[in-house]
C-alpha cells in the first residue's frame, strides 16, 4: 500500500478540502492504483537529464515582458458583483482576529 | 433555410454577401435548432443572444452600408465554459463557480468577435476540463450527435458536439492533455490543438498552466484555419504568447504533399488499440501515401511513460492553479465558523469527484518528501518525451497516430476506474507533454457508424504544415474511408 487513510487526510487539509469518510476511503484506494502505475516511471534513470521547467524557451529579443506601465481597469464593481459576500470595497469573510 | 446549420465559413460568407439571409436571421436559426436539440445533447450551458444580436446587428449594418467584412464575419462561434466572456456566466462546468460572470473577455474572445465571429453562447465540459467524456460536468453529460447513447469526448465534449450537431459553425476548445483533439475524433470533425504559446492564454481559467492551449473545432479542416489565423499570435498580457510571425493558414491549403516524410511510430500501434481504430488509421496513412506521402518508421520510446508523467505534471499544476476557488471572491459559498471551515467546506461540498481527485493526487506529489520522486520525475521525464518528438522530426516531416485507441464509448461505460480512463489518454498526452501541434481529422467509421480520427503532429509552430496535411487528406476523402 502505498497510500494510507492519514495519508489523505493530511493532503486534504494542505489543500483546504473537507472530505467525507466514503470520499477518503475511495479516493485512498483509486490513489494507490495510480501512484503504484506512475512507479513505472522508476523504469527509467533520469540522473542525467534536466527537468523540462519551460515549455517555449524565453525570447531573446526581450518581448517576453511588456512594459511595466500602470493602466486603469475600472472593474472594482463588477468584481464585487460576483463575490459570495461583497462588502463594497471588500470581500468579506469570516472573522479571523479575536476582539 | 434550416441548411444554414451545416454551413461553413465561406458558406456563411457567401449568403451573407448575397443577402440570402441576414446575420440576425442566421442567429435565429442557430438559436432555434438550440432550442430543439440542446434538450438531448446538453451541449449549452448558457447562451449570450443579447450579445450575439448586438454583433448580428453590426454585422448587417455592414452589409447595409457596403462595408468591407472582417474575415468571420456572421459566424457563429460556441465557447467552452473555461474562457472567460464578459457578462456571460462561465462556471468551468463546475458547481463552485455557479454564477459567476467574468468582468473581462479572453483575448481569443475579442480577437475573434471584432473578426466578426457571433458568440452564442457557452459549451459544457469536464469539470475544469478534467476529464475526457465530458461526464465531470457538474452540469450533466453532453451526449454525442453521431450516436446519442455514447459521449462526445472529453473535456471539451460540448464544443466538439456542438459543430456536429450544426448548433454552432466553429467552436473554442482547450486541451491540456487531449481535451480538443479526443472530441474531435468523437464527434467527427477537425480539431486542433496548436503550439503551446501559439494562442494567448489570456483569460483561459487556468487548469495545468504549462499544458493548457485553446484551438478551434470546426467543420472543415479550412474553417479551423481561418479560426487559427485569428486566434494565433504574441499577445502582450500573456508572456508565455510567443512573438513568432503568424502565416494565412488558409492561403497555403492546396498545395501538393509530395516527398513530404510521415512518420508512423510503431510504439504507439502496440497493445490497447481497438482493432477498428487501428484499421481506419492505417487506411487513413495509405490514404497519405497515395497522395504523395513517404511512409516512414520511427520510434517514440518513451511514449510508454507519457501518461504516468502527464498525470502527475497537471494534476499538481491543478492543485495550485485551483486554490484560488475559496468561497472568497467569486462563485459560492458554503458558511462555515472559522476562515478555514469556510474554506474546507466550500471547495469539499462544490467541487466534483474528479476535481477533488486531481487535487489530492497534485498536492501528494507536490507534498515535502515526496516532491524529487513525483514532480521532478515528472518533469525529467516530460524532457525526454519532447526528445522523442525532437528526435523524430528530424527524420520526419510529421507524425501520424491514431486520435484515441478506442472509438466513442456509452456513457458510464467508463466511470468507475478512473485509471483506466487516464490510460485512454496516451496517444495525445505525448504531444501535450512536448508543447508540439496536433490536429485530429477523421478517418471513416466503425461497423457500427463511430468516428475515428486519425492525428497528424507537427514541430512548434509548424501549423502551417499540419493545416496542409490535414486538409489535402479531407479532400481526398479521409472522413470516407
Amino acid at each position: 500500500m502505498k497510500i494510507s487513510r492519514e495519508d489523505v487526510l493530511k493532503v486534504a487539509a494542505l489543500a483546504n478540502l473537507e472530505l467525507t469518510d466514503d470520499e477518503v476511503e475511495t479516493y485512498r484506494g483509486q490513489l494507490d492504483d495510480i501512484l503504484t502505475y506512475i512507479d513505472k516511471l522508476n523504469e527509467i534513470d533520469t540522473s542525467n537529464i534536466e527537468p523540462m521547467t519551460q515549455v517555449v524557451a524565453a525570447s531573446t529579443d526581450g518581448s517576453t515582458l511588456r512594459d511595466d506601465v500602470v493602466v486603469r481597469s475600472d472593474v472594482i464593481t463588477e468584481v464585487l458583483r460576483g463575490a459570495p459576500d461583497p462588502a463594497p470595497l471588500y470581500f468579506r469573510v469570516p472573522r479571523v482576529i479575536e476582539k | 433555410m434550416s441548411a444554414a446549420t451545416t454551413w461553413t465559413i465561406p458558406e456563411v460568407r457567401a449568403a451573407l454577401d448575397s443577402r440570402e439571409i441576414s446575420a440576425r436571421e442566421l442567429v435565429d436559426e442557430f438559436y432555434r435548432r438550440i432550442d430543439q436539440h440542446n434538450p438531448l445533447l446538453n451541449v449549452y450551458l448558457a447562451l449570450s443572444p443579447e450579445r450575439a444580436y448586438a454583433q448580428a446587428d453590426r454585422i448587417d449594418a455592414a452589409i447595409a452600408s457596403g462595408d468591407a467584412l472582417p474575415s468571420l464575419a456572421g459566424v457563429p462561434l460556441a465557447v467552452k465554459d473555461v474562457i472567460s466572456t464578459r457578462g456571460i456566466p462561465t462556471t468551468c462546468g463546475s458547481r463552485i463557480l455557479e454564477g459567476y460572470r467574468p468582468p473581462y473577455d479572453a483575448t481569443v474572445i475579442a480577437r475573434l468577435e471584432h473578426a466578426g465571429a457571433i458568440i452564442l453562447g457557452k459549451t459544457n465540459c469536464d469539470e475544469f476540463a478534467m476529464g475526457s467524456s465530458n461526464e465531470n460536468s457538474a452540469y450533466g453529460p453532453v451526449r454525442n450527435p453521431v450516436a446519442p447513447d455514447r459521449v462526445p469526448g472529453g473535456s471539451s465534449g460540448g464544443s466538439g458536439a456542438a459543430v456536429a450537431a450544426g448548433l454552432a459553425v466553429i467552436a473554442l476548445g482547450t486541451d491540456t492533455g487531449g481535451s480538443i483533439r479526443q472530441p474531435g475524433s468523437f464527434c467527427g470533425i477537425p480539431a486542433m490543438m496548436p503550439s503551446y504559446g501559439r494562442v494567448s492564454r489570456y483569460g483561459l481559467i487556468a487548469f495545468a498552466s504549462s499544458l493548457d492551449r485553446i484551438g478551434p473545432f470546426a467543420r472543415t479542416v479550412r474553417d479551423a484555419a481561418t479560426v487559427m489565423s485569428t486566434i494565433a499570435g504574441r499577445d502582450p498580457l500573456d508572456s508565455t504568447s510567443a512573438s513568432t510571425p503568424v502565416p494565412e493558414y488558409a492561403a497555403s491549403l492546396g498545395r501538393s504533399l509530395s516527398g513530404l516524410r510521415i512518420g508512423v511510430p510503431d510504439d504507439y500501434f502496440a497493445e490497447g488499440i481497438h482493432p477498428e481504430v487501428r484499421r481506419k488509421v492505417e487506411a487513413g496513412i495509405k490514404l497519405l501515401e497515395k497522395l504523395g506521402c513517404r511512409r516512414v518508421s520511427i520510434r517514440m520510446p518513451n511514449t510508454d511513460y507519457a501518461v504516468a508523467a502527464y498525470y502527475i505534471i497537471a494534476t499538481a499544476e491543478a492543485s495550485s492553479n485551483l486554490a484560488r476557488y475559496d468561497g472568497v471572491r467569486y462563485g459560492s459559498r458554503v458558511p462555515g465558523g472559522t476562515l478555514i471551515e469556510m474554506y474546507q467546506k466550500t471547495r469539499g461540498r462544490k467541487f466534483g469527484a474528479e476535481v477533488k481527485r486531481r487535487i489530492v493526487l497534485g498536492t501528494y506529489v507536490l507534498s515535502a518528501g515526496y516532491y524529487d520522486a513525483y514532480y521532478l520525475k515528472g518533469q525529467k521525464v516530460r524532457s525526454l518525451i519532447a526528445r522523442d518528438f525532437r528526435e523524430a522530426f528530424e527524420k520526419v516531416d510529421v507524425i501520424i497516430t491514431p486520435t484515441s485507441p478506442v472509438p466513442p464509448f456509452r456513457l458510464g461505460e467508463r466511470t468507475s476506474n478512473p485509471l483506466e480512463m487516464y490510460l485512454a489518454d496516451i496517444y495525445t498526452v505525448t504531444g501535450s507533454l512536448a508543447g508540439v501541434p496536433g490536429i485530429s481529422v477523421p478517418t471513416g467509421k466503425t461497423s457500427e457508424g463511430l468516428p475515428v480520427g486519425l492525428q497528424i503532429y507537427g514541430p512548434a509552430f509548424c501549423e502551417e504544415r499540419v493545416l496542409h496535411l490535414a486538409h489535402a487528406f479531407e479532400q481526398a476523402g479521409g472522413a470516407d474511408l
